[in-house]
This record gives C-alpha cells, sequence and structure tokens, in this order.
C-alpha cells in the first residue's frame, strides 16, 4: 500500500513541478500579496480621525499648523459640496477650509463668527454664513498680512466630530465654525454594494474561467471548432449566459438583503441594473482573457486568485480607501469592481444620477468591450 | 463515382524537430469510403485533423471541392473525433439540438435520433450513455448539418464486438445515402467491409494506397498459413519460405502450396496447428509496417 501511495505521490510531484508556470506562479504571488500588502496597509501609524481639506492637492503641511497633528488623516476634498456631503454623512470628522481664508491680524472676529455660524441647521446653512463671514472678513484685509482664521465644517451629531474640532481649535482657536446635522450612513448599508460586488466579481471571473478551461480540456472547444461557430460567437455566448445568471442571482439577493436590513436605495433601480449589466460584462470579459488559452487548472486559478485578491482589498468592498496613498487608489481605479462600488454606492446612498456616475458606466463599457475583443484574439479552442 | 471532393497536397506537419507527417498527398473521390491505416503514431490523426481544419498544416494544402478549407467545409463537413465530452447535464435530444443550432441546414433532431437508432435515449442525460451509446450520439452530432463529407476518427475503438458491429451498419446506412466517408481505424476488418479505397500510414508517410483487394493482390500470393510461433523451430527460420513474423504466430505466404508444405514436413516442423486461409488487410498492414518497416 505504502509502494502505491508513494508512486502516486510521487508522480504527482513531477506532475506539479513540471509544469513551471504553475510553480512559479505559487511561489511568486505569496511573495507578491505580502509586499504589496505591505505597501498598502503597513507603515505609519493607523489615524484615529479623518478631516476632509479643502486644499488644491496636493496637501501642503505648511499650510497650517493643524495639519501637523498626529494620528488624523487628512485628506485632501476636491469641492466644497463634496466634503459637505461626506461631514454630514459623518465619512470625514470635520472640513476644513484653507482656500477662502479672510486675511485679519485680529482674533476677536474670528471667535465671534463661531457661535453665529453654529447657529446654522444644516450644511447649507453652514454655507451660506460662512461665505457671509468671508466677505466681511476679505474688506479688512491688506497686502502683505498672514492669512485669517480658516473656516471649517462639524457634524455635530458626531462624536468623533466633537473630539476633531477640540483638536483643531487648540491650534487654531479663532477657527470659524460652520455646523452641520446629518446621521451617519450606517455601516451595513455602505458594506450592502459590497457585498453584492463581490459576489458578482467571484461568479463573472472563476464561473466563466474554469468553465471555459473545462471545455477545452475535455474536447469540447475541439468538438465546436469544427463548425462554422466563430470564437467571437462562443465567447460572446458565454458572456450572456453568465451574465443572465449573475443579473437573476444579484437581482434576488438585493431584494432579500435590502428586506432584512431595511435598506431602500436613494436612487433609481433601473440605473442600478444597467450599472450591474455593463459591470458583468466587464468582469466576465476580463475571466474569458485568463482562460481564452490556458490549459493548466493550477495556472488559471492562481491568475484568478491574483485579480481576485487585489479586487478584494483594493476596490472598497469592506472599506473606504480614501487617505490611502494616491498610487493605492490609482490601482484600485483599474479594476471594474471598484467602478461599480463607486457608482453603486452613489446611487444607493446618495441617489446620484446618470450625470454624476456617467465615467464609471464609459469605463465599464469600455473594458467590457477591450477584454471581449482581446479575449477572443489570443483565445485558443484546443491544447496545442 | 465523380471528381476528388477532397484533396491533399505535400502536407507536411512538424512538431519542432519531430515531422508527424511528411509530403502526404492524396485524392478523395466524392462517394467513397476511404480508410486511412496505420499503427499508433504513424500520423493518421494528425494528417486527418489537418483535413478537418483543426490543426494547421506546416506546409502543404487541403483543399474541399477545389477551394481552400473555408466557411463552406465547415458547414459541409461532420466530423466524429476519437474522443469528444458534451456539455454536462444536456440530454441527447438537447446535446442534438444545441450542435443543429450552430448550421444554417441540415438534418431535423427528431429524424437524427431514428437514423442513429437513439430513440429510447433521447431523454437521457449525455452522461449515462453506455460506450456505444455514446458513439451513436456522436455520429448523430456529426451528421446534424447533412453533411456532403465525414470524417469518422477511429469510431469503434472501445467498443465491444456487438456495439461495433451496429456501428458498422450506421456507416453502411450513411454510405448508402451517397455520402463521402473518411475513416481512420486500427481494425483491418473494420477497413476491409468499408472502405472502398485505404491508404497505409507509416512515419508519417503514405507507403501503401490503393483499393483493398488491389493492395492484397500486389502484396500477397494466393494462401496464407499459419502456424503458431512456438512450434516453428529456430532451424525452421532459414528454410527457402515468405516468412512474416506475428507476436504469436508466423504467417507464411506462398502461391505453390504443396511445395510449401513438402518443404515444412521435410524440416520437421508441426503441423497439427496449421491454418490455411487467403491474406487479409490485417497481414497487409504487418507486412507493411510490422515487417517491411519495422524488422
Amino acid at each position: 500500500m505504502i509502494n502505491r501511495l508513494l508512486s502516486v505521490w510521487h508522480a504527482r510531484n513531477l506532475e506539479f513541478v513540471r509544469d513551471r508556470s504553475t510553480l512559479l506562479f505559487t511561489l511568486v504571488m505569496p511573495v507578491m500579496l505580502i509586499v504589496g500588502m505591505s505597501f498598502v496597509f503597513g507603515g505609519q501609524e493607523r489615524p484615529l480621525f479623518k478631516v476632509g481639506v479643502l486644499s488644491a492637492a496636493p496637501l501642503d503641511k505648511s499650510a497650517h499648523p493643524f495639519l501637523h497633528e498626529r494620528f488624523v488623516d487628512f485628506v485632501p476634498i476636491a469641492s466644497e459640496s463634496d466634503g459637505l456631503h461626506k461631514v454630514t454623512h459623518q465619512q470625514i470628522d470635520l472640513l476644513l477650509d484653507l482656500t477662502h481664508r479672510g486675511v485679519t491680524t485680529g482674533t476677536g472676529a474670528g471667535a465671534g463668527a463661531n457661535p453665529g455660524a453654529a447657529a446654522g441647521a444644516g450644511a447649507g446653512a453652514g454655507a451660506g454664513a460662512g461665505a457671509g463671514a468671508n466677505a466681511g472678513a476679505g474688506a479688512g484685509a491688506g497686502a502683505g498680512d498672514p492669512p485669517g482664521p480658516p473656516r471649517y465644517w462639524v457634524n455635530t451629531d458626531s462624536p468623533k466630530g466633537y473630539i476633531a474640532e477640540k483638536l483643531l481649535l487648540a491650534s487654531a482657536p479663532t477657527a470659524r465654525r460652520e455646523r452641520v446635522t446629518g446621521t451617519a450612513t450606517r455601516y451595513i448599508d455602505w458594506l450592502f454594494p459590497g457585498i453584492l460586488g463581490m459576489n458578482m466579481m467571484f461568479s463573472c471571473l472563476f464561473g466563466v474561467g474554469y468553465v471555459v478551461l473545462r471545455y477545452r480540456k475535455n474536447g469540447f472547444l475541439k468538438r465546436l471548432h469544427a463548425t462554422p461557430l466563430t470564437a467571437f460567437e462562443f465567447l460572446s455566448a458565454q458572456v450572456l449566459s453568465r451574465l443572465c445568471l449573475i443579473l437573476f442571482v444579484t437581482v434576488l439577493l438585493y431584494i432579500g438583503i435590502a428586506s432584512i436590513i431595511h435598506f431602500h436605495s436613494a436612487g433609481s433601480l433601473l440605473l442600478l441594473l444597467v450599472l450591474a449589466v455593463l459591470a458583468s460584462l466587464s468582469m466576465i470579459a476580463l475571466g474569458l482573457t485568463i482562460a481564452a488559452r490556458f490549459a493548466s487548472e493550477e495556472l488559471v486559478a492562481g491568475l484568478l486568485n491574483l485579480l481576485t485578491w487585489p479586487m478584494m482589498l483594493l476596490s472598497g468592498i469592506w472599506f473606504s480607501l480614501e487617505g490611502s496613498p494616491q498610487w493605492v487608489q490609482w490601482l484600485g481605479s483599474i479594476f471594474p469592481l471598484t467602478h461599480l462600488l463607486e457608482a453603486a454606492r452613489a446611487i444607493m446612498l446618495d441617489g446620484a444620477g446618470v450625470a454624476q456616475i456617467v465615467p464609471h458606466l464609459i469605463y465599464l463599457g469600455v473594458t467590457a468591450v477591450a477584454f471581449l475583443a482581446f479575449g477572443a484574439w489570443s483565445f485558443r479552442w484546443r491544447i496545442e | 463515382m465523380t471528381g476528388p471532393i477532397l484533396e491533399v497536397c505535400n502536407l507536411v506537419k512538424q512538431y519542432g524537430a519531430v515531422t508527424a507527417v511528411s509530403d502526404v498527398s492524396f485524392r478523395v473521390p466524392e462517394g467513397m469510403c476511404f480508410g486511412l491505416l496505420g499503427p499508433n503514431g504513424a500520423g493518421k490523426t494528425t494528417t486527418i485533423e489537418i483535413m478537418e481544419g483543426i490543426l494547421s498544416a506546416t506546409s502543404g494544402e487541403v483543399r474541399y471541392r477545389g477551394e481552400p478549407l473555408g466557411q463552406r467545409f465547415r458547414e459541409e463537413a461532420g466530423i466524429l473525433f476519437q474522443k469528444t465530452a458534451l456539455q454536462d447535464f444536456l440530454t441527447v435530444r438537447q446535446c442534438l439540438a444545441m450542435f443543429r443550432g450552430l448550421y444554417d441546414r441540415g438534418l431535423e433532431v427528431e429524424e437524427l435520433i431514428k437514423l442513429c437508432a437513439l430513440e429510447k435515449l433521447a431523454a437521457r442525460d449525455n452522461r449515462k450513455l453506455s460506450g456505444g451509446q455514446q458513439q451513436r450520439l456522436l455520429l448523430a452530432i456529426a451528421l446534424v448539418n447533412d453533411p456532403a463529407l465525414i470524417f469518422l476518427d477511429e469510431p469503434t475503438t472501445g467498443l465491444d464486438p456487438q456495439a461495433r458491429r451496429n456501428f458498422w451498419e450506421l456507416i453502411q446506412s450513411i454510405k448508402a445515402r451517397r455520402k463521402t466517408v473518411i475513416l481512420t481505424t486500427h481494425y483491418m476488418e473494420e477497413a476491409e467491409l468499408l472502405c472502398d479505397e485505404i491508404a497505409i500510414m507509416d512515419n508519417g508517410k503514405i507507403i501503401a494506397q490503393g483499393t483493398p483487394r488491389k493492395l492484397l493482390n500486389e502484396h500477397f500470393a494466393e494462401v496464407l498459413l499459419e502456424l503458431p510461433r512456438h512450434e516453428f523451430p529456430q532451424a525452421a527460420r532459414h528454410l527457402p519460405l515468405t516468412v512474416i513474423e506475428a507476436t504469436d504466430r508466423i504467417e507464411i505466404t506462398t502461391n505453390d502450396l504443396d511445395a510449401t508444405l513438402r518443404t515444412l514436413m521435410d524440416a520437421r516442423v508441426p503441423l497439427q496447428n496449421l491454418r490455411i486461409r487467403p491474406p487479409n488487410l490485417e497481414d497487409l498492414f504487418l507486412e507493411l509496417t510490422g515487417k517491411a518497416l519495422r524488422a
């Protein structure tokens, strides 16, 4: 019995070792993951607070002493409306404006502005009050004077916002306060699109990739090659078949989970469906590019893992990558799943319309066509 | 029979330094059953796969009705590979319907089911068919487009004798419909029964071609004597006889039976298990590939 066992063990080892591409991949993959993860999540201490800064990117830390505080993650925010939205939903703890600073040498005016601004009832009111204060402060400005006190928005419903405000006032006691109110987005609501997207990703990549590989290995593709069927027709049929399945499953999951967690989409469900179609097409076609020519299950599994793991971590399924290094965000933006999740959250949580998510739709559509074209070009019917 | 439906011109296929097919040329007239025979590794499957358009040739050309293989060939050719898996969970009828959908014209699914005697199996999962049933389904799939030309690559390998005979009857019914059949096989009995013309391949080359009767007449005298190998003494191997050594027997060809028998008796060769019969394709195959080329 031992001899038989050893014979099979030895043969399997030879098979594995002689499949050089798989062996190489098996060795390289963990190293790549460790190196990648250490770049993304390693290094400095983790911040306790997240403060949005309205400022021209990249953030200039010398612009204000508050920007030197430890344990605070300062995130550049491009527009005031975007920043106010994030403060309202407690996605950031405080929004600091360093772009419209009235220049004044006195501190009394700034201190007096705080309670006045705090009387505002919401984000819109706060913004209006801030504009008025700027105009008044700007009237007294003189050339060469140091910049005046910064303006900031804080959500009075946010405990972390309360502490972040104390930190700010310690280094900028004259900063002008604008009050915002709004409850935080529930994590489960934020996570919901991520879970649906992750399920779609696995179904798209592994479902199609393995099926095509099995067809190639058992000779079914070779038999199809002897018919008038073209590679593009075959691949398109696989894409459409998987698309229908994924949409059916995703709609069922959406209905089921939404009813359990009492979730109601703020935006159009039809737009959400269009987004799901484009994202599924893009990810299925991506899976086909992997399975288009290889015949080794282990290599294809490795390559699919190489795609899915970074997507799991860098597409924002579990947590937002806002505040992570720019290159990490850039890397994440390559993946179709990132565009799906950003657009889905914009629709489901913020009620975004077509205009707000059109860049994501275009990216998903273009990648779907590009991946399918590449897959058809590189497709092999049989094992050479 | 009319002009060639398929022409193979100076076909060469190389895998690195190995030449699998070496300058092979032949023509297949329409309506003929053409057999490609050869031992394992002779290059017949490589040749037939190039003829099917599945594999590209290193050089040379295959022409269907005078034109290079193209869309018309794919529409009008039917293929039964040595080994083909179908999609899981599909019934026999669903498999046929799927392949029927790939062609513009062809036979109706129910007609195919009847033609290949699949009536009782039509609703069965294709994975639950026996070897013979599976081959009948694959033959039906090869016929979905009502092809003018059918390739059968070792269609009865692995089947039991009964299933093999049933399959031969099916192929004969296809021949009766004036279809051109190109067949590769290991079974000489099959080739003798079905083929109008055969080509024997070895080491990537065609070493003999013609009708089975013509080839037998060219290579053999009138009768063939068979003796068990272990009963044939070593000393008798030097007798002035035409001897072919098979695995388990000695074959002696002769056109003078009396003189040969006298020679064997004089050499005291035991003749209790002597068998006298006319030569067949198996003998020809052995003569050409076993003795002439490998001795």
